[in-house]
């Protein structure tokens, strides 16, 4: 037992300390089951940037900011922070925006979606199984030689150009309000204090750089190799957002009428697949490149510009689906990623040796 | 000793191209180079649930030598 916990304590602990964040957000204001979610946050920050202008997703969401800053801060402190980067770049940049594609499909990114499950969204059961499926779909990639290729040494100000571009934003946010987009209706509406939302940041940042957190990364290495540390995150997000639910009276399951969620479950499972298998060929989870990002990693650094970017066109392009389901140009783009996803699959995986 | 020489890759690859090696020759030495401390641990982490006894020393600030012992 002792054994047990000091290998898996830090992330059970990671897990437990995500799952009351969240629901400590949404108490104080954040969408329900929207404690934390890093694709509609990237969103929110993409419209508070005016880089789409659907009026009811804008907001710079203090949580990111403090992520990637905790996760700089212990980085720093644990002397893990180290440039590094040049591991194809720009399929990373084009990766991130379809991963970005499939959240807003499926209305979540993978924290989001195991977040939905504990306030009892039945829907998310179905973007967990096409998740899995698209995990899989990745690892068979993995096993036959997959990889974006090896990263080099970067200098500490190249390391440090998107954690500085984010807290200076936000403070810019804060001093210049007028100058960001802030919705006044809809789920960018819908938050804490900011500086409840950015403690609640850094604090699970700072866990997750320490404890590797990724939702991703759980499922992989339990299969590959049956590794199972960090699927025990995931399941402790799971358990505590489920009594912290019940507890509070919030836990409604079911598949109707779930809130920021849509019923169409093919289109929600494809949604998820997709984020697997990309988040899979990316090496981690929305989440985790934010965490990965804030250390230094100029590959994650981009991969997030281009969720961002992703986060536009959903919106610009009438991509993101909505409570009332998926788009037809929504449809269009997730198979287009899908066909993405194989073209890069293949591309790195049956690669001419150097 | 066979040597795996994984820097500049993240995880899964490190942890890949041990077990590929694992599997393919079931070496009773193995000594693994990475330059991030998540590979570290994951490469540990495999090693000993294969039954391998790992050693990690540091070298050049922040590269790291594992040595995989049957």
């Amino acid at each position: 037992m002792k054994r047990f916990m000091s290998q898996n304590g830090i992330i059970l602990l990671t897990g437990v300390v995500i799952g009351i964040a969240a629901l400590t957000l949404t108490f104080l204001g954040n969408p329900a089951n929207m404690g934390f979610c890093i694709a509609c946050f990237l969103r929110d920050i993409s419209g508070a940037l005016k880089l789409h202008s659907t009026a009811t997703v804008q907001y710079f969401r203090p949580e990111i900011v403090g992520i990637i800053a905790g996760a700089a801060v212990t980085a720093f402190a644990a002397k893990e922070f180290k440039g590094k980067g040049g591991s194809s770049p720009v399929v990373r940049f084009i990766l991130g925006a379809f991963v970005m594609i499939g959240a807003l499909m499926f209305l979540g990114c993978p924290l989001r979606m195991v977040i939905r499950i504990g306030g009892g969204d039945f829907n998310a059961i179905l973007g967990l199984i096409g998740f899995v499926a698209g995990i899989l779909e990745g690892i068979i990639f993995l096993k036959k030689g997959f990889t974006l290729n090896r990263a080099y040494r970067q200098s500490k100000g190249e390391a440090l150009g998107l954690p500085a571009v984010f807290v200076i934003l936000f403070v810019f946010t804060l001093v210049f309000p007028a100058a960001f987009q802030v919705s006044a209706e809809g789920p960018g509406s819908m938050h804490p204090l900011w500086i409840v939302s950015l403690v609640a940041g850094l604090v699970v940042g700072g866990l997750c750089q320490r404890s590797r957190m990724c939702m991703v990364g759980g499922i992989r290495n339990s299969v590959m190799f049956k590794d199972f540390s960090l699927i025990m995150g995931f399941a402790a997000i799971i358990v505590t957002v489920v009594i912290g639910n019940l507890i509070l009276g919030s836990f409604h399951p079911g598949f109707a009428g779930q809130p920021v969620a849509h019923s169409d479950g093919l289109w929600n499972f494809l949604g998820m697949a997709l984020v697997g298998w990309m988040s899979i060929l990316l090496g981690g989870c929305p989440l985790r490149q934010l965490i990965l990002a804030g250390e230094g990693n100029t590959d994650s650094a981009v991969t997030v510009i281009g969720m961002i970017a992703g986060a536009a066109f959903c919106h610009n392009f009438g991509l993101a689906s909505s409570a009332d389901g998926p788009t037809f140009n929504g449809k269009v783009a997730v198979i287009l990623g899908f066909a993405v996803a194989a073209a890069v699959s293949a591309a790195f995986t049956w690669r001419k040796e150097k | 000793m066979k040597q795996i020489d994984a820097r500049g890759y993240i995880c899964p690859t490190p942890v890949l191209m041990v077990q590929k090696e694992v599997k393919d020759s079931a070496p009773s030495e193995l000594e693994v180079l990475v330059d991030d401390r998540c590979a570290v641990e994951n490469v540990t982490r495999f090693g000993t649930n294969q039954g391998y006894a790992v050693t990690t020393e540091s070298y050049n600030g922040d590269e790291f030598k594992l040595t995989l012992k049957k």
